[in-house]
C-alpha cells in the first residue's frame, strides 16, 4: 500500500508515564500492523514529522491515538497547551483511540488534580463536555498499561475498514465483554470458595483475601494472555481493576470485606445470589482443592 | 385447583404435621406412621411425597430456614439503622419462639442434635442458607453503613443467632421467669452494644 492511499496515524502524548507507548512496543508484529498506516508522529519510533512539526500543526492524521490524563489548562509543551493540539487533531482524525486508562477515564493522573485532570472524552464513568464532539468517531481502550494485543485488534479493523462494535463507554465489546475472570485458571477455586494462602502460589483464588479485582473487572487478560504466556492472576497476583474507570482504588493486595463478606461483588451478581451460593459451596470440603498441585517435597 | 397445586400444598401440610410431631416428641420417636396417621393419609402415599424420615427431616429445615429468611429479608429491605433492624430480627425470632415454637425447636432439638440425619444433603450451611444468607446481608449492610464493627462473620454470627438460640432453649426448658417478649428490648440493646463501632 502506497503511502497516499494508508491512512495517517498520529500518536499524541499527554499526562503520561509512557506505559502504554511501551506496551505497544511488545507486540511481536509491531511493525506488520504499523505498516497498514502512514506513521506521521510517534513518541519514540522514527517518523516523518517532528514534535516540532506537530506543535506547529504542520501535520494531518486519519487515525489519532491519544495516551494519557487530559487536562484543559495548564500543560503544556513548549509553550502550547496540549489541550489545544489534541483537540486540534481530533478535530480530523476519523478515529480517535484513546489509549489506556488515563486517555480514558483520567486514571492515575487524575488523582494529582481530580477537579482538573480526566480522560479526554470520559471524566471516571462521566462525559466530559467534549464527548459529543468526538463520540461518533471514539474507541476507548482502558488498561495500565494497554494490551498491545488490544491496540493491534483495533488497528487492523480500522486498516480492514471492519465496523467495532463498543459498549456504552465507547469499549470494543469484543475486548471488554468479558471480566479478567473468565478464561482464569483459577476458577475452579474461585467455584469452591477456597482462598490462597500467598501470593505466586498456583493454589487457591485470590478473590477472597488478596484483593483481585478479576470477577468484576472488564478485559480480556486471560483470554489473549501477556507476552502469550500469561496474566497476573495465572502468576498468583491479583488483578488491580486497571481497566475500570474508577482506577486506581486502595488497598490492592487486600479485598475489603464487611464481615467476611466481600464488599464488592462479581460483575452483574445479586448480593443475595452470591452469598446463597457461597453458604452452600463452602459446606463442601474437597480434598483435592486442599493439596498442593505439584508437590515439590515427592 | 390444578393437581400440581393440590400437591404442592399436600406437602406442606406434611412438613407442617410433622415439623409439630418431631419438635415435640422427638425425631426418634416420631415414626412414618404416625405422621400419616395424623394427616389421615396413608404411609405409602406419605412416601410418595418424601421417599424416607431423613429427607423429610431435611426439607423441614430448609421450609423452616425459608420461612425465617424470608421474615429477616423483609427488615433487610427497609431503611431503618442497625439498631433498629437487630430489634426487629430478635422481634421476628422471640415471635416465632412463642407463635410457632415448633419452627424453633425443630432448629434446636432435632436439627442440631440428631447431626447424622442431615449429613448427608444437609451439610454445613446447605439447607439453612435462606436464614444464613438474609443474617450475611444484615450484617454487611452494618458494617457498610459504619454501624457496626468489621470482624469475622462468625464471631458475629455466634453472639448473635447463639444467643436467641440459647435464650428460646430456655424458654423451651420452662425456666425463663418472664414470657420470652419481654426480654426483646434488652437482648437487642445487648447485642447492639457487642457489635457496634
Amino acid at each position: 500500500m502506497s503511502s497516499q492511499t494508508r491512512p495517517k496515524l498520529l500518536w499524541l502524548q499527554s499526562i503520561t508515564c509512557n506505559g502504554n507507548t511501551h506496551s505497544f512496543l511488545n507486540h511481536p508484529d509491531l511493525f506488520l500492523i504499523l505498516s497498514h498506516f502512514e506513521l506521521v508522529h510517534h513518541p519514540v519510533l522514527e517518523t516523518a514529522y517532528t514534535m516540532e512539526d506537530l506543535l506547529q500543526k504542520k501535520v494531518s492524521c486519519d487515525v489519532l491515538i491519544l495516551e494519557g490524563s487530559f487536562q484543559e489548562e495548564g500543560f503544556l509543551k513548549d509553550g502550547v497547551e496540549v489541550s489545544s493540539l489534541i483537540q486540534y487533531y481530533a478535530g480530523q482524525a476519523k478515529h480517535i483511540i484513546t489509549a489506556g486508562t488515563c486517555a480514558t477515564f483520567g486514571g492515575i493522573f487524575k488523582q494529582k488534580d481530580p477537579a482538573a485532570i480526566s480522560g479526554f472524552c470520559f471524566d471516571l464513568e462521566e462525559r466530559t463536555m467534549r464527548y459529543k464532539t468526538y463520540a461518533s468517531r471514539l474507541i476507548s481502550l482502558p488498561g495500565c498499561p494497554i494490551h498491545p494485543k488490544w491496540l493491534s485488534y483495533v488497528l487492523l479493523m480500522i486498516a480492514n475498514k471492519r465496523q467495532i462494535e463498543i459498549d456504552t463507554l465507547h469499549r470494543p465489546v469484543e475486548l471488554y465483554g468479558y471480566t479478567v475472570h473468565t478464561g482464569c485458571t483459577r476458577n475452579e477455586y474461585f467455584e469452591w470458595k477456597i482462598d490462597t494462602k500467598n501470593f505466586g502460589l498456583k493454589e487457591g483464588c485470590l478473590f477472597y483475601e488478596q484483593g483481585c479485582q478479576g470477577p468484576y473487572t472488564r478485559g480480556s487478560c486471560n483470554k489473549i494472555l501477556w507476552n502469550d504466556t500469561s496474566s497476573k492472576t495465572r502468576v498468583g497476583t491479583p488483578c488491580f481493576g486497571c481497566t475500570e474507570p474508577n482506577y486506581p482504588q486502595e488497598s490492592l493486595f487486600s479485598t475489603k470485606t464487611n464481615m467476611g463478606i466481600p464488599a464488592k461483588m462479581p460483575l452483574g451478581i445479586p448480593r443475595r445470589a452470591y452469598l446463597t451460593l457461597t453458604g452452600v459451596v463452602k459446606s463442601f470440603k474437597i480434598k483435592r482443592f486442599t493439596e498442593r498441585l505439584l508437590d515439590y517435597d515427592k | 385447583m390444578k393437581i400440581a397445586e393440590k400437591k404442592a400444598l399436600k406437602r406442606e401440610s406434611i412438613i407442617q404435621t410433622a415439623l409439630q410431631l418431631f419438635s415435640t416428641n422427638g425425631f426418634h420417636k416420631t415414626t412414618i406412621p404416625d405422621i400419616a396417621s395424623k394427616l389421615k393419609m396413608s404411609v405409602g402415599n406419605l412416601y410418595n411425597y418424601f421417599s424416607s424420615k431423613d429427607v423429610l427431616a431435611q426439607e423441614i429445615i430448609k421450609y423452616t430456614s425459608e420461612v425465617l429468611g424470608e421474615k429477616i429479608r423483609v427488615v433487610n429491605m427497609t431503611e431503618g439503622t442497625a439498631e433498629e433492624k437487630i430489634h426487629q430480627i430478635v422481634t421476628i425470632y422471640f415471635t416465632m419462639a412463642k407463635e410457632k415454637p415448633e419452627m424453633i425447636e425443630y432448629f434446636l432439638r432435632v436439627y442440631l442434635s440428631n447431626r447424622e440425619v442431615f449429613s448427608d444433603g444437609c451439610e454445613g450451611m446447605v439447607c439453612v442458607s435462606g436464614f444464613i444468607t438474609e443474617i450475611m446481608i444484615f450484617f454487611d449492610d452494618a458494617v457498610s453503613s459504619g454501624e457496626l464493627r468489621n470482624q469475622d462473620f462468625f464471631s458475629a454470627f455466634g453472639l448473635f443467632m447463639g444467643y436467641l438460640g440459647g435464650m428460646v432453649f430456655l424458654k423451651g426448658e420452662g425456666v425463663l421467669p418472664k414470657e420470652i417478649e419481654k426480654y426483646i428490648d434488652d437482648i437487642s440493646l445487648n447485642i447492639y452494644n457487642a457489635l457496634k463501632v
